[in-house]
This record gives C-alpha cells, sequence and structure tokens, in this order.
C-alpha cells in the first residue's frame, strides 16, 4: 500500500509538470489554432535562465523571476516573427514552424548557455515529509499547488475578467471577436506570452527534481502534447487532467511493468483513447462545414 | 513532342543521378548522394500519404525502424538473405500499417499527429529496450547485401561508394515512377479527391476511409525500404532511426521541397541532406540554421521551394 502511494505522489510530481506543458498548449491553440511544438523549450528556459541568473550571483525568487518574464517575452516574439506571418497555413505547415522553433531555441541555447545539466537547491529544503509510509518531496508540493494554482487562475482569469473572456471569444469565433471589437492580435500575443510564463514556470518549479539541460525540452513538448490531446485539445480542465493522467501511468508503469518502458505506456494510452474517443476525453465532437 | 510530367519528372531525375557523378570531386560525394537517395525514398512515401491523400504522419520513421532491424536481425536469427530481409521488413511495415491504420486514420490534423507520434515512439522504444535482440541505443551490425559482389562476378567493377549510389538511385527511380502512375491512376485521383474534401469525395462514392488505408500502407512501406537500405549501406543501424527527430525529418524534407510532387519533395530531401554537410564547418551553428530554414521556408514559400521556385520563373516568362 505505501509502494502504490509512493508511486502516485511520483505521478502527481512529474503529472504537474505535463499539466503546465499542457495547459500552455491549450491556451496557444485556443486562440490561435497553433499547436505550438516550442512549448517545451519554454520549460527549458524557464530553468536554464533561472540557473545562470542564479549562479550569476541573484537570489533564487529574482532569478525566477527574471527567467519567467525573459521566456514571456520571447513567446511574444515567436508570435510576432514567425505564427503570425504564417496565418492561415495549413496544419503540416505550422507543426514544421513550431518544430523549427522549438529546434532553433534548442540549438540557440547550446550555445548561449551550455551543454551541461543543471539543477539548483529546492525551495523549501530537501527533507522527505513521511505520508502513510511513503515520503514526498517538500518541492513535489510545490510543482503540484504551482500547476492547482495555475490551473485555478486561468480559470478565473477566463470566466471572470473581461480580458478573459476576450480571449475565450476569439478562440470561439475570430471573425466574430473581432466585429464584436475584440482586439483579436493583441489576443494572440497576450496568449504566448501567458503560455511562455507558464512554462517557464514549469520549469523553475521542476528543475530541483527533474534537472534541466538545453535538451529537455523535447521530452516535456511530447509528454505534455500528450496530455493534452489525451483531455480534448483546447479545453483547459482536459490539459489538467490529461497532464496529470499521464505523469500516474508512467509512474505506474515504471514502478509495477517496467521502468524502460513508463514512456511508452503513456503513448499506449493514448492511441488507446483516440481509438474510441477521436476527440480526447473532455473535447467536444466536431462537425465539419461542408 | 509534348512530353507528359511523369515523363519529365523521370527523365530530370535519371539525368540527375547519372549525370551528377561526372562533378564529384571526391569518393565521398558517392555516399552523400546515396544518403540523398535514401531519404528521397521515403520522402516519396510522404508524397503519396501528405501531398496526395492530405493526411499526416509524425511517426513514418518507425517504420523506417522496421525495414532497418528486419535486414539487421533477419539475416542472423533466420538466416535469410538480406534482399529477403528487405521484403521481409517492408512486409511487415505493410501489415502493422494496415493494422494500425484503419483507427488512427479515423483522426484529423493534430490528433492524427499525435496518434502517429505515438505509433513510432513505441516502435524506437522496444528498439531501444529490448537490448538482447537489438543491442538497445549502442545499435548492432547489420550484414553485407552481397549483391556488389555478384555484379563484380558479371565483370562490373564498383566501389562501395560508387554501388550504393547508383543502387539507392534506381530504387529511388522506380519508387517515383511507381508514385507518378498511381498519381495518375483512378486511385490516385481519388486520393487527391479526398485531399480536397473529404465529405465531398465521400458523398460522389469514394471509400474514404480504405483509400487514406491504401495510402498509409504505401507510404509505410516506401519508409521501410528506405530504412532498410540505409542501414545496409551503413552496414550498422542503431535506433535513431526510428526516432522522433527522423519522422520530423521525413515531413520537413517533403513539406520543405513542396509536398504535391514528387521531384519537389525529392529536392527538399536533397536540401536537408546537404545542408548538414555545408554547415559541418560551422557545426555550432548547424542546429540553429536548420530550425531557421524550416521556419523559414514555410512561412515564405508555403507550397515548398520547388512549387514555389518554378512559379517566379513562369512568372517571369508571361
Amino acid at each position: 500500500m505505501s509502494e502504490l502511494l509512493q508511486f502516485l505522489f511520483s505521478g502527481v510530481t512529474i503529472g504537474a509538470v505535463y499539466a503546465l506543458v499542457a495547459l500552455g498548449f491549450t491556451i496557444i491553440y485556443n486562440a490561435s489554432d497553433v499547436v505550438n511544438f516550442a512549448q517545451g523549450e519554454f520549460v527549458m528556459l524557464g530553468g536554464m535562465i533561472t540557473w545562470f541568473a542564479h549562479a550569476a550571483g541573484l537570489p533564487l525568487p529574482l532569478a525566477a523571476l527574471i527567467a519567467i518574464a525573459a521566456t514571456a517575452c520571447l513567446g511574444v516574439a515567436m508570435n510576432k516573427l514567425m505564427i503570425e506571418p504564417a496565418r492561415g497555413a495549413p496544419v503540416v505547415s505550422l507543426i514544421i514552424i513550431t518544430i523549427g522553433a522549438s529546434i532553433f531555441i534548442e540549438g540557440a541555447a547550446q550555445l548561449v548557455f551550455d551543454k551541461q545539466i543543471h539543477s539548483f537547491p529546492a525551495f523549501s529544503g530537501d527533507a522527505p515529509i513521511r505520508v502513510g509510509g511513503a515520503t514526498i518531496l517538500p518541492q513535489s508540493l510545490w510543482v503540484t499547488g504551482g500547476a492547482i494554482a495555475v490551473f485555478v487562475g486561468l480559470w478565473l482569469f477566463f470566466t471572470r475578467t473581461l480580458l478573459g473572456r476576450a480571449v475565450l471569444a476569439t478562440s470561439n469565433n475570430r471573425l466574430a471577436a473581432q466585429l464584436v471589437g475584440i482586439n483579436t492580435t493583441f489576443v494572440m500575443t497576450l496568449s504566448f506570452a501567458l503560455s511562455a510564463a507558464i512554462g517557464a514556470l514549469a520549469g523553475v518549479l521542476a528543475t530541483p527534481i527533474t534537472l534541466t539541460s538545453y535538451g529537455v525540452g523535447i521530452g516535456f513538448a511530447l509528454k505534455g502534447f500528450a496530455g493534452a490531446m489525451l483531455g480534448g485539445m483546447g479545453n483547459p480542465k482536459g490539459a489538467l487532467v490529461g497532464g496529470f493522467a499521464i505523469g500516474m501511468i508512467e509512474a505506474l508503469t515504471a514502478g509495477y511493468l517496467s521502468s524502460q518502458y513508463k514512456d511508452a505506456a503513456a503513448f499506449v494510452v493514448i492511441l488507446a483513447v483516440l481509438f474510441f474517443l477521436p476527440q480526447g476525453l473532455f473535447g467536444r465532437t466536431s462537425t465539419d462545414r461542408v | 513532342m509534348k512530353m507528359t510530367p511523369k515523363t519529365a519528372t523521370l527523365l530530370v531525375l535519371a539525368a540527375l543521378i547519372a549525370l551528377t557523378p561526372f562533378f564529384f570531386p571526391s569518393g565521398y560525394y558517392y555516399r552523400v548522394g546515396a544518403l540523398l537517395f535514401v531519404n528521397g525514398i521515403a520522402v516519396t512515401g510522404m508524397v503519396i500519404l501528405t501531398g496526395y491523400a492530405g493526411q499526416i504522419s509524425l511517426g513514418h520513421a518507425g517504420f523506417a525502424g522496421i525495414g532497418a532491424y528486419a535486414c539487421a536481425l533477419a539475416p542472423v536469427h533466420w538466416g535469410l538473405h538480406p534482399a529477403l530481409a528487405v521484403i521481409l521488413g517492408a512486409a511487415i511495415s505493410a501489415i502493422l500499417a494496415f493494422l494500425v491504420g484503419r483507427p488512427i486514420l479515423r483522426l484529423k490534423g493534430y490528433y492524427l499527429g499525435v496518434a502517429t507520434l505515438g505509433l513510432g515512439i513505441l516502435v524506437a522504444m522496444v528498439l531501444n529496450n529490448e537490448r538482447q535482440l537489438t543491442g538497445g541505443p549502442d545499435g548492432m551490425a547489420v550484414p553485407e547485401l552481397g549483391l556488389r559482389a555478384l555484379l563484380k562476378g558479371w565483370g562490373l567493377t564498383l566501389s562501395n561508394g560508387e554501388f550504393w549510389y547508383f543502387f539507392c538511385g534506381l530504387v529511388l527511380l522506380v519508387g517515383a515512377w511507381l508514385a507518378l502512375n498511381l498519381y495518375a491512376s483512378p486511385t490516385g485521383r481519388a486520393l487527391r479527391a479526398l485531399h480536397g474534401s473529404e465529405v465531398a469525395a465521400r458523398t460522389v462514392g469514394i471509400d474514404v476511409a480504405r483509400l487514406k488505408l491504401q495510402a498509409f500502407v504505401i507510404s509505410a512501406v516506401y519508409a521501410s525500404v528506405s530504412g532498410s537500405l540505409l542501414a545496409l549501406q551503413n552496414k550498422f543501424v542503431t535506433p535513431d532511426v526510428a526516432g522522433f527527430m527522423h519522422s520530423i525529418e521525413m515531413v520537413t524534407m517533403a513539406v520543405l521541397g513542396g509536398v504535391g510532387s514528387v521531384l519537389g519533395a525529392i529536392f527538399g530531401a536533397g536540401i536537408l541532406t546537404l545542408l548538414p554537410q555545408v554547415l559541418t564547418v560551422f557545426a555550432e551553428y548547424e542546429q540553429m540554421v536548420l530550425g531557421l530554414v524550416m521556419v523559414l521556408v514555410m512561412i515564405f514559400l508555403r507550397e515548398g521551394l520547388l512549387p514555389s521556385v518554378l512559379r517566379k520563373f513562369r512568372g517571369k516568362d508571361e
């Protein structure tokens, strides 16, 4: 029993990171119908910039803040330079553009930073907390709390603020949103900034546990993408559940079946879910307009 | 005499394959050329799947992995001749594509993307993890094809590089010929119809599910053969051949050059094969440049390089 609990704890921890990445995917997808494969690079940048700023002598909270702000700016730049000019391009082209951006950022990170693996100290120490025979690291609580806080924050933003509703309106119907006076270009910019900041936050929170290096982005991107798809693309609740589910499946597979195939389990489940629910767990059934 | 686009494409391709070696400064270029043709074969499969039928796959490297490892494993374990192993690999790829194709191809756009991505990743993971069989991430040796020795017996002596250059070139030519025939056939027309509008295709009585499956299986065979040839000429194979990055490379090559036409896609394969060779001088910047090229071509030349360039030329003529 304590063994199961232990696996669940590690599943929740890694699942929270995936959920954050999946939320990032969702925000951009809703605003622009683009699946941004560079989402994982935001996580990488969050961790790397924080490490370098911290190593340069800045206190950790300030370093983290700088990392999140810088990554958000990069997200905006990416939108302006790569996504906006490609408006209306087919799905394959958009996939290649964002994967190209991901490869570009990874290549640049090798040059600007280095090729080492880095980590910084956990926020509230490394003393494990004992719960029901299993242990959990304080940093795991930070990550999980972070994911839930971001989700609640987004929910409030999208339902309670005018700006958030403008984003929702844009995702429902871009043209109609423009007609009622919503600045959809600004909504896009905002979405990329928000999404990049959330990715960077995930990197900041996760690095004391998962470590970081220039190449970690693509793994996070694939798992987060899988989580978002599992829940149903474009649905924040789906992204949260999907992300946590992928983390759980991974941890349970690693614990009970085979640690080598833990990455496989997530994709087997996705294939199975998509076979039976082609729109994911929470996705709307789409109808083609002829 | 008026040439059909099909004959023109094949003639251009054959001429390029036959004449380029006259400009090779060293034997090394045969190797680069052979790699280009191997990529060209896989990319021709992507033209059928993405260019004709309009479906995406982010996991076709999985089939290349099956083809490659069939050539590595079957000769050792079952004493199969490597040439037959190529066919075995293609058959396994086709069967796998057939089995998973039907449920997967019901999906559209990004959902299809993630499903094929998962498929490719699963294949790569099996190759990485079944160490006792595949040697794991370190890879394994692949036996000699033996065709070169056979040709020597007939009095045709080729260096290793020359042999693979012309052999892969020939296979590419055959692959392109088949793809172009498919394009002009009723099946090809139906595929293009379904690309234009699935609903419209269905209303005129096209069996959409079966056609998509056909395109998926055919393109899987192309990828598998390309993987086999890569393994056989390297005489070594690692799980990278089935990796995510290889899948992305395939899609990028096809779309970069122009996924609508065989020649365009092969042109894209050429660019992405040659780019790393040119960039070895700036090894540090290789990744950045690759990413940048992908982004810029997709933004400014949406139909791909070759069609966009051709249009420019035509525009000047008029």
